[in-house]
């Protein structure tokens, strides 16, 4: 690794200010597992390294019926995937911050560094996505708000700027009968990054689907939401028409790849599955809510 | 020689490992552990192509960098003759070895050795790989076999001839060796059949998957002598291998063996060590060189992908009447595939009068292969045990009845021709057939289609060279001391051995695997020896010291040797039964009687016993997404003999979990460049403990005649039937017949889809 | 050019100090700077758990933490298992009863882990097991002793 400095600032105030000052020379260090492998890699050269898990504003987790949720970007998996108030109400990001690696990794990592990292495959963007997610940016100069589904421009670039951090997501409270749901597949039982990710969130009114919302991981440049599979489900009765429609128009916007962890005719067919799955799945849980 | 059905008090038992306490502690050293004053770190600058001429070195900035002692490069290093050379028992071919550690001309492959950089600290060594400047000449990369010896290919050693072949041909190739075993009339055979299949398999590079990469720690003394620490499986191998490479005496290198994390046959070899060696030579100070995982994978030696077309036919009563196999065999980027013992290994445990083996060894632009547990066999048993499967269903008969119907025994002749002696293949198969595994009836899982495969596998092991000694300690204790690095539990089952000769518990028997000054020549930890071989050697000591008990005992009583007996620990007089002591007794009076006792032995036993295995694997597969999850497993084996019961098991579920991951997830994924985008644990997959059930084992002991104790080498065969037992097991499962490795969920999906 | 940073930190149970370049991970401190060689380097990217450490009580892998980030943290290795000389942690004694390690480089990482394990849930089931620990990797033993030993440790633990 490239020799670099080390900062943990306390505050946010002090933490602005400094990557005012290093802009593109510095990068957050929030978990350290993807970071410090890139940096062994020679992917990245950070020359200051801003630890920013001391500063309050960026490990908050605290729910308000009226306004949602706000989940600091430094909150770490393990303690999202502990928190009953997750497990509640978003049960679909809770399982995508819980399927981030092993034990070891869950204890470290967080969604803001998930996110940050910029991958196309990550776990969850596409709960995000699904949930409404909003991603509030911070500078020395202000606040600025991105949606979940614009934040990863193309694999490994964010919408952060020089001098940027992200501090915290919003997510809109769950209405009634509303739930979300994630899941990915991966060849082995743990530990691999998602051959095909998908988040979807719903919200019934009986037996018809009033809201949805269905997010995709690692099968375009980018994490995507699918508008027109969401579009799908909405103001249908949520049965296995409408869901099978809904996996076929989320198939038309994959655009995936074929690598050492899939190939392009697999994933295509895997986002079909999952988006079945994961929607007959969120719908069950909003049932019961 | 007559193996008695004694009653072992020792051997048979379960003691506690002698170096447990220190492993579970973290106080056991292993080769990344050990620090000298004065170190310095060593790194190595790899290519970045897959097969390209190297034009130019610029060493220049990388020597200027602060901190930086030393940089080497191919041409550093002495240049050695073609041609391959006897080592001991190895053919080695020491101008390829010394290639493949570092660079002259051509880069071979993506990771392959260009030059090496020593300095003060290992992150300065990194930065000064960065500085090193190297002009390439890309050329096109060969990536597999079929492509290698097809006309018109790139050819990679431009002074490469086969062998093997009837006429020697002058001719460039990308072919080393053609192997051939054929006896009887192959055509004949196939028309007498009432079914024969045919397949073709294809099988993707895998790696030992050692959890400690490469490391070795050198200290070159200005008097010319130098010490190697390093953890490896032959400390022997080591110190002939570096010497022939650095052209220095073999006497004059001590290697020391630190603990080893793993090694399957991937540390049989030398990567690390003689650079280490040269660059303390050059700089005068100790140098340490670490691998890290990328170049484990990249630069070290997996085992060959390869490229299988088997056909085989059988009568409607079950006998097959002719088998026939065609493998070629990646061997990286030097000759050296074990395609050799795979055409030895793969129709083995049947009794067939016609057959025809072909096997090639060729050369490709990926790393140079090295031993993997059992090397080569996995992969013709892929071939060979799938095709049985087939033909037993379409003979409509049971998978194991068919096997048992073929099955070799005593005195039916092997493929390589040598007939067997008393083996344990037909009491696998009745076990198997027995197990509650195998009559059970296959759970139901929601969602998943489940099935059940049978197959099995054969392994020679090996016999080779090993030096013991058995001292009596003044306490009568004992120390048994060998050259084995340990891998598996070794060194307790050598205690367990002498224990069981000198009548003393495991526990006052102190093992030790010792350095290359202080004992005798042993040949490598591998081949499923060192019970059988090394444990020979120290049962030979152990009872050279149990004679001169008896000669200081009679001493002692003033009778003549013969008229002392030695049992249970006690010494007792034939002719006066008054007179009896026990070995603790006796060692504390050993200056009286006539001198300390060391027994010690030197062996190269001929009576190496073969191993045998049948295993059942049970599958779930979704079939929407192609993965497949192992529900039960059971492994079969004769063992010979089971010193250590609980490491034998953990042999048999070790090589069961790497035949596992073979089947179902490993492989060396190339881009279309030559360069692997998996080199890491990410997306290298192996199983993780979640990925596979507990592991059943029986245990079968027909013991090996050739060996005092019965004993057989276990270690090797486990990993050789795993992948067709769960391709067979997918096939009744899914109703299609998978043909390359791995397994992987989108291969099962397109098989699925293929299908429809 | 970065400089040395100090850090101050407790390492099994004793308050300590070292100096570090920010470059160094935690892993290299243990072993390099602290000569604790218990955890070992495997992968050096978080994927085989072979450097599991404990910190604050929660295990992971000390190749993705920077040495300057355990400044007034409390650390747990494989070194402090053992509650005093001769007395061993019932995880390690069952790992040497059960024969739960062969050639034991992954060992003291899965030590680490399981403890951590069976601090948060004392009586967990096996597939609870295989999946706290599914961070580890294991070549040799394919697991099986392996989880048997910590269940039995577990079981020892609770006094049954």
């Amino acid at each position: 690794m490239q020799a670099f400095t080390y900062e943990a600032p306390q505050s946010l105030d002090q933490a602005l200010s400094l990557f005012a000052n290093v802009g593109e020379k510095g990068r957050a260090l929030i978990g350290g597992t993807d970071i410090l492998i890139q940096m062994r890699a020679g992917v990245r050269r950070p020359e200051v390294i801003v630890d920013l898990k001391s500063i309050p504003e960026l490990q908050i987790l605290a729910f308000d019926p009226q306004t949602g949720l706000r989940l600091g970007a430094a909150v770490s998996s393990c303690r999202i995937m502990e928190d009953k108030m997750m497990q509640d109400k978003y049960p679909g990001l809770t399982e995508a911050a819980g399927l981030i690696g092993s034990v070891q990794i869950k204890n470290r990592c967080s969604v803001g560094g998930n996110l940050c990292n910029g991958s196309p495959a990550a776990d969850t963007p596409p709960a995000l996505i699904a949930l409404g997610a909003e991603c509030i940016i911070a500078s020395a100069k202000g606040t600025r708000t991105v949606k979940a589904e614009d934040f990863i421009l193309s694999p490994g670039r964010t919408v952060l700027q020089p001098g940027e951090i992200l501090i915290e997501f919003r997510i809109p409270a769950p209405k009634p009968h509303s739930s979300d749901c994630y899941q990915r597949f991966i060849p082995r039982n743990e530990m691999d990054i998602a051959v095909v990710g998908v988040g979807a969130a719903v919200t019934l009114n009986g037996d018809t689907c009033t809201a949805a919302r269905i997010g995709l991981g690692a099968v375009a440049a980018t994490p995507l939401l699918a508008k027109a599979a969401s579009e799908a489900l909405v103001g249908k009765p949520l049965n296995d028409q409408s869901i099978a429609a809904a996996a076929a128009a989320a198939q038309k916007i994959a655009t995936p790849i074929t690598d050492m962890r899939g190939t392009e005719e697999y994933r295509t067919h895997m986002v079909g599955v999952l988006t079945r799955r994961v929607v007959k799945e969120a719908a069950e849980r909003a049932r019961n809510k | 020689m007559e193996v008695q059905e004694a009653k072992f008090k020792v051997i048979g038992t379960r003691p506690i490992r002698h170096d447990g306490v220190d492993k579970v502690t973290g106080r056991a050293r292993y080769g990344a552990d050990i620090s000298l004053p004065g170190m310095l770190h060593a790194k190595v600058l790899r290519s970045p192509h897959a097969h390209a001429r190297i034009k130019s070195i610029d060493t220049s900035a990388a020597q200027a960098l602060p901190g930086v002692k030393a940089v080497i490069t191919g041409n550093d290093l002495p240049d050695l003759a073609a041609g391959a050379q006897q080592m001991g028992e190895m053919v080695i071919n020491p101008r390829y070895l010394s290639l493949n550690i570092l660079a002259k001309d051509k880069a071979l492959y993506n990771g392959h050795a260009i030059a090496a950089v020593a300095a003060t600290s290992p992150h300065i060594a990194e930065e000064a790989l960065n500085l090193i400047k190297v002009e390439y000449e890309v050329l096109p990369p060969v990536l597999h076999v079929n492509k290698a010896m097809a006309a018109g290919a790139t050819i990679l050693l431009s002074e490469l001839r086969t062998s093997g072949e009837p006429e020697k041909s002058d001719q460039e190739t990308n072919v080393a060796t053609h192997v051939r075993f054929a006896r009887g009339d192959l055509e004949a055979g196939f028309k007498a059949a009432d079914a024969v299949v045919e397949h073709e398999f294809d099988t993707s590079m895998v790696h030992q998957g050692y959890i400690e990469p490469h490391n070795a720690v050198a200290q070159y003394n200005a008097d010319g002598h130098s010490t190697v620490w390093v953890s490896t499986q032959g400390t022997f191998s080591v110190r002939e291998l570096c010497a022939h490479i650095l052209q220095m005496p073999v006497g004059n290198i001590k290697v020391v063996p630190a603990e080893i994390g793993g090694g399957f046959g991937g540390k049989t070899t030398v990567y690390l060590e003689p650079l280490a060696l040269f660059l303390s030579k050059k700089t005068a100070k100790p140098v340490k060189m670490i691998m890290s995982r990328t170049e484990v994978l990249k630069a070290t030696g997996p085992t060959s992908g390869s490229f299988i077309r088997c056909k085989i036919g059988a009568k409607k009563d079950g006998t097959i009447t002719a088998a026939q196999i065609w493998m070629a065999y990646e061997a990286g980027a030097f000759p050296g595939s074990p395609v050799g013992a795979g055409c030895m290994t793969v129709f083995a445990p049947y009794a067939l009068e016609n057959l025809q083996i072909d096997g090639y060894d060729v050369v490709v632009n990926k790393p140079k292969t090295c031993a993997y547990r059992a090397p080569g066999a996995t992969n013709a048993a892929f071939a060979a045990e799938t095709v049985l499967d087939e033909l037993a269903e379409k003979l409509s008969l049971d998978p194991l009845e068919f096997r048992r119907i073929n099955g070799a025994k005593e005195g039916t002749a092997q493929p390589a021709g040598p007939q067997f002696r008393r083996i344990g293949f037909l009491e696998t198969l009745e076990a198997a057939k027995n197990s509650e595994h195998y009559k059970s009836s296959l759970p139901k899982v929601a969602g998943k289609l489940v099935g059940r495969g049978v197959a099995s596998g054969f392994w020679f092991n090996a016999g080779f060279q090993s030096s013991a000694t058995v001292s009596i300690n003044g306490d009568g204790t004992a120390n048994v001391v060998t050259g084995s690095p340990d891998i598996g539990g070794s060194r307790a089952s050598c205690a367990m051995i002498a224990a069981e000769v000198l009548g003393l518990k495991a526990e006052q028997v102190n093992p030790v695997v010792a350095d290359t000054d202080s004992i005798g020549h042993t040949d490598v930890t591998g081949g499923s020896r060192v019970t059988f071989a090394t444990g020979y050697a120290v049962y030979d000591a152990a009872q050279s010291a149990v004679k001169q008990l008896r000669e200081r005992a009679a001493t002692l009583w003033k009778v003549k040797p013969e008229d002392v007996v030695y049992q249970d620990g006690v010494v007792s007089c034939t002719t006066n039964g008054q007179e009896s002591m026990s070995l603790k007794q006796l060692a504390g009076r050993l200056a009286r009687a006539g001198g300390p006792v060391t027994g010690s032995a030197a062996v190269n036993p001929r009576g190496v016993g073969p191993a045998f295995a049948t295993q059942i694997a049970d599958v779930a597969v979704d079939p929407e997404t192609g993965k497949v999850d192992i529900l039960r497993f059971t492994a079969v084996q004769d063992v010979g003999k089971a010193v250590h019961p609980s490491y034998v098991e953990g042999q048999i579920h070790g090589g069961v979990s790497q035949g596992i991951g073979w089947a179902l997830n490993e492989e060396y994924y190339y881009d279309e460049n030559g360069i692997m985008r998996n080199s890491g644990f990410l997306d290298y997959r192996m199983p993780t403990c979640l990925d596979l059930p507990m592991i059943e084992t029986v245990l079968i002991e027909v013991a090996n005649p050739g060996h005092p104790i019965g004993i057989r080498g276990v270690g090797e065969v486990p990993i050789v039937p795993p992948p067709a037992a769960i391709a067979n097991a997918l096939y009744r499962a899914l109703g299609v017949r998978l043909t390359e490795l791995p397994m992987s969920p989108p291969k099962v999906v397109k098989a699925l889809m293929e299908k429809k | 050019m970065a400089g040395k940073v100090h850090v101050e930190t407790t390492l099994n149970g004793e308050q300590i100090e070292f100096l570090c370049e920010p470059r160094q991970s935690l892993l290299e401190v243990l072993r390099d700077v602290l000569g604790f060689t218990g955890a070992k380097e495997g992968c050096l990217t978080g994927d085989c758990g072979a450097c599991s450490v404990i910190i604050d009580g929660r295990v992971a892998c000390s190749c993705l933490v920077l040495g300057p980030e355990v400044q007034s943290k409390t650390l747990e290795t494989v070194e402090g298992l053992a509650t005093s000389g001769d007395k061993l942690h019932p995880l390690q004694q069952k790992f040497l009863e059960h024969a739960a390690l062969q050639c034991g480089i992954c060992t003291p990482g899965f030590l680490v882990a399981a403890k951590a394990l069976l601090d948060r849930n004392p009586n967990p089931t096996e597939h609870e097991v295989r999946f706290g620990l599914a961070g580890n990797l294991c070549r040799c033993t394919g697991y099986d002793k392996i989880v048997r030993a910590v269940m039995d440790a577990a079981a020892v633990m609770q006094g049954r």
